[in-house]
């Protein structure tokens, strides 16, 4: 598995919104590529405690898109949503819903930007309420499982 | 996660711009009432009332410095911030190193059509 020092930063410029921010060393086409293909969306985004099972995207304005991914222990999360604004490769505009919880609909922003043969993505998500937002940050099916296991990583290797 | 008063949560303090700006002159050292009233190019009372709030929960600390009271930052109610959102910093982290995986393996493919358009390559098939 590759390590990597570009970590991604996450802030929240707004009670209601999330700013992702994150480096590719890589021409944004290529990161554009990545980022709107089912079969490589389908390697990244679940990262690696789940697996994506299902990853669906028609790229034009009013298309859908749908990622459907299984946690260890066959727990399933879906996320759809709509294309708002497509504009490869630079801005995609598209709503983003938890199954789960489809009340609250996410508008996320992606905009990228090359210097240098580098590529800096951007990703503002902007929900309903504050109370939406947080629920986002809390939820934390990848994250509450990865903190456990980082949390087990540092026990074991504590006793190494 | 539910959320205090404006008053009496850091997180929502912290939402306001300008009390922003007064932790970010307090995170250069102490401050006093004046100081800050000059670099915000605010008036006082509004100054001595962001600074109020900032105190109640906790983000800034005051000390009295013979006719001056200087201000200065207590970063541990952040902290509390930087906890929340880690384990979804993290979760981002290793979505977006696995794109870097995918997106490295588009850049050789490209990189070898461009050498030579007619080679194969080494190519890869995803599983």
């Amino acid at each position: 598995m590759t390590t990597t020092t570009h970590s991604a930063k996450v802030t929240l410029p707004t009670d209601t919104q999330i700013l992702i921010t994150r480096e590719f060393d890589a021409p944004k086409h290529l990161v554009w590529k990545a980022y709107t293909t089912p079969e490589l969306v389908a390697r990244w985004w679940s990262g690696e405690r789940a697996k994506v099972t299902s990853a669906e995207i028609d790229l034009r304005v009013g298309g859908t898109w749908r990622y459907v991914a299984t946690a260890n222990g066959g727990f399933e999360v879906a996320f759809h949503g709509e294309y708002r604004e497509v504009s490869a490769p630079d801005r995609l505009v598209n709503t983003e819903i938890f199954e789960g919880a489809p009340e609250g609909v996410g508008m996320v922003t992606t905009t990228f930007t090359e210097a240098g043969g580098r590529t800096t993505m951007t990703q503002l998500c902007e929900y309903g309420d504050r109370a939406v937002r947080d629920m986002v940050i809390d939820s934390g099916m990848e994250g509450g499982m990865q903190e456990s296991l980082d949390q087990l990583e540092q026990v074991a290797v504590s006793l190494t | 996660m539910a959320r205090a008063a404006t008053t009496t949560d850091a997180f929502n303090a912290v939402a306001e711009p300008r009390r922003r700006e007064i932790l970010d002159l307090l995170a250069g050292g102490e401050r006093s009432v004046t100081q800050l009233v000059e670099s915000l190019g605010l008036s006082q009372p509004l100054v001595s009332k962001h600074l109020r709030v900032l105190r109640e929960v906790g983000l800034v600390r005051v000390r009295d410095a013979g006719r001056q009271r200087l201000y200065r930052l207590d970063a541990g109610p952040l902290r509390s911030i930087a906890t929340w959102l880690g384990p979804f910093e993290r979760a981002m982290s290793e979505r977006f190193d696995l794109m870097d995986d995918v997106i490295r393996e588009l850049k050789a493919q490209e990189d070898e059509n461009d050498d030579d358009d007619d080679a194969l390559g080494e190519g890869h098939a995803p599983d």
